[in-house]
């Protein structure tokens, strides 16, 4: 097989050729650390490659496969996978993209990549992101923008891939990776796997540990996987679940089996489609095609019922300010002393100002500001209080909507990918992209992005599928359908392969 | 509602951030939009609303209190800015 085709296989289908012995798990790591010496010029999703570490693995790997038994071939065998720079990584640098971590080396590995490793996935490098996960558009790394694979149609203009975690889903829809590890406080799986035609699922909170993943807002943090098919999203989750007691809010509730949910009946299924989730100055493209998903599914034999979630405009100024408050008693810790970047003064004070002055980029100095003025003595009842009230007002109104219908259908975002730099200027525009995401993430419920068309511009869309707690089964099923019907294998085109002219 | 320059050197402070004086006016600016935009929360009607920390419904496991991991000064020493005879090396704090 040629390196393209084998670049091009979705992770199902790659690990079923590697178990038939089609291609050995060396070929396969090969042809996507090729693709990433490629692209990665063009496009700037992986910060760091391991290829040395990946082609160990590979070996490894290729060694159980051909000894083939149940007990020597894991789940994600020589499956190559990148990482988001958030996670711990053993022996490899983290450093959620932010000067201030400098060439932070974890000694130890998140929960999360230890259950994908210890199921034989392979480290094919870091990637790019939102400094601190902060950004909705992959422009606020230290280690510069990342740049979307998909370009308006007849035009080179660089479009951004959506954030936090711009770099998984570029990599992803790039191929080169056959699945990515990423995050989601706000929308930061969803949005991006939107922007680039991929599938994102924000699991329920407390499914996957948070242990070893750099802190942003813990109430709301949560890990899962960007893949470019919902069978590969069901199978990424399976592993990366799981009951972590180094994370005191994670779940310690079986894993059901979400790839037997992505082939479960629609029948008996209602879904909620909520009459706030149309917001002004949404394309045209995006009403229709949130029409076209709630025939697909009635189509496949669900019920509709519109329903109301009356606080949902409340959702984003919510979350800037509990996330922005939880931030900023976070990133308390980095203060130049035991890890990271130091810049020395005069005293010790003026050591952690300078360090932190320096080291912190301006997106995370305006959240850490923002979350320490809500939190100081005098506005912490008007602010921060009463935002937490709001928040489960917001988490009542999905309690009363779940009591009549399974799974709510949604638009992932108001609009599809913009130009770089279209955004950068106003906060609150930027901070629009999560209105329709940021909703599951207060509530802490699984919530799924699947692709479903291009618009006029030959830009991706996705729809959202917003779950009850614990779950995703549901959002797997209804993702399923609607990625049966649309039929979506539009492709990004091939500009990024090849030598930078 | 307005943020003030002084108001942004106070939090600033608070935070441990060097704000340079000739960001401060913008900052000002930036937040005082933010914090405009957030006032919409005041329309909501939290009367009697308990507010909501975690969206986990369980009491907060607890373990035994023993010692379950340690002896790693060296690993841990590995990524200090400054380090010496298995100590970090800080700026000086007491007198």
């Amino acid at each position: 097989m040629t390196d393209q085709s084998l670049t091009g296989l979705t992770l199902v289908d790659a690990l079923a050729g590697l178990r038939a012995r089609n291609f050995s798990a060396r070929e396969l790591t090969e042809a996507h650390l090729a693709a990433i010496a490629d692209a990665n010029p063009h496009l700037n999703a992986f910060v760091h490659v391991t290829a040395d570490k990946a082609i160990a693995a590979a070996d490894v790997s290729d060694g159980r496969l051909a000894r083939g038994s149940e007990e020597e071939v894991r789940a994600l065998e020589g499956a190559p996978l990148g990482i988001k720079d958030l996670f711990c990584t053993e022996g490899v640098p983290a450093t959620a993209c932010s000067k201030i971590l400098g060439n932070f080396t974890p000694p130890y590995e998140s929960g999360v990549t230890e259950k994908l490793f210890a199921a034989g996935a392979i480290h094919l490098g870091k990637l790019n992101m939102d400094e601190f996960a902060m950004g909705s558009s992959n422009e606020t790394s230290a280690f510069g923008p990342v740049t979307s694979p998909w370009r308006r149609n007849g035009s080179n203009a660089p479009m951004v891939p959506g954030g936090s975690s711009g770099g998984s889903a570029a990599a992803v829809a790039a191929e080169l990776c056959l699945a990515a590890t990423a995050t989601d406080t706000g929308g930061s799986i969803r949005q991006p796997a939107a922007f680039t035609g991929t599938v994102g699922i924000k699991p329920t909170y407390g499914r996957c540990s948070r242990w070893g993943i750099v802190a942003f807002a813990s109430s709301l943090d949560q890990a899962g996987p960007i893949t470019r098919t919902v069978a590969d999203s069901a199978l990424m989750l399976r592993v990366m679940a799981g009951h972590d007691p180094r994370d005191s809010t994670s779940l310690a509730v079986e894993t059901p089996n979400f790839e037997a949910a992505c082939h479960a009946s629609l029948k008996g299924l209602t879904v909620g489609v909520p009459k706030e989730y149309r917001v002004d100055g949404m394309p045209k493209a995006i009403e229709d095609l949130w029409e076209r998903g709630i025939a697909w599914l009635r189509d496949a034999g669900a019920k509709i019922r519109t329903v109301s979630l009356p606080h949902t405009k409340y959702a984003l100024p919510c979350y800037y300010i509990v996330a922005p408050a939880e931030a900023s008693s976070n990133l308390a810790r980095f203060d130049g002393m035991r890890y990271g970047a130091r810049v020395e003064g005069r005293d010790l004070t003026d050591t952690y100002e300078k360090s932190r002055g320096a080291g912190f980029g301006a997106e995370v100095q305006r959240r850490i500001l923002i979350g320490t003025y809500v939190l100081s003595a005098g506005y912490y009842d008007a602010f921060y209080l009463r935002a937490q009230r709001v928040r489960r007002r917001i988490s009542d109104d999905f309690t009363h909507v779940f009591r009549e219908v399974d799974c709510l259908l949604t638009p992932t975002c108001p609009s599809a990918t913009f130009e770089l730099g279209g955004k950068s200027v106003d906060p609150i525009e930027m901070y629009l992209n999560d209105v329709f995401t940021v909703t599951a993430n207060l509530a802490g419920l699984p919530a799924i992005s699947v692709p479903a068309a291009l618009d006029a511009n030959g830009l991706p869309l996705g729809l959202q599928i917003i779950g009850r707690a614990l779950d995703e089964e549901s959002c797997f099923t209804a993702a399923a359908a609607i990625e049966k019907a649309a039929a979506f294998n539009a492709k990004p085109g091939s500009w990024f392969r090849g030598p930078r002219s | 509602m307005a943020v003030d320059e002084q108001t942004v050197r106070r939090v600033a402070k608070l935070s441990r951030i060097a704000v340079p004086e000739d960001r401060l006016a913008a900052l000002a600016g930036e937040l005082s939009g933010l914090m405009d935009w957030i006032e919409q929360l005041r329309e909501v009607d939290v009367t009697g609303v308990e507010p909501m920390t975690t969206t986990v419904a369980m009491a907060l496991p607890l373990r035994e209190d023993r010692i379950t991991d340690g002896g790693k000064s060296e690993a841990i020493l590995r990524n200090a800015p400054r380090a010496t005879d298995g100590f970090f090396v800080v700026p000086k704090v007491v007198e």
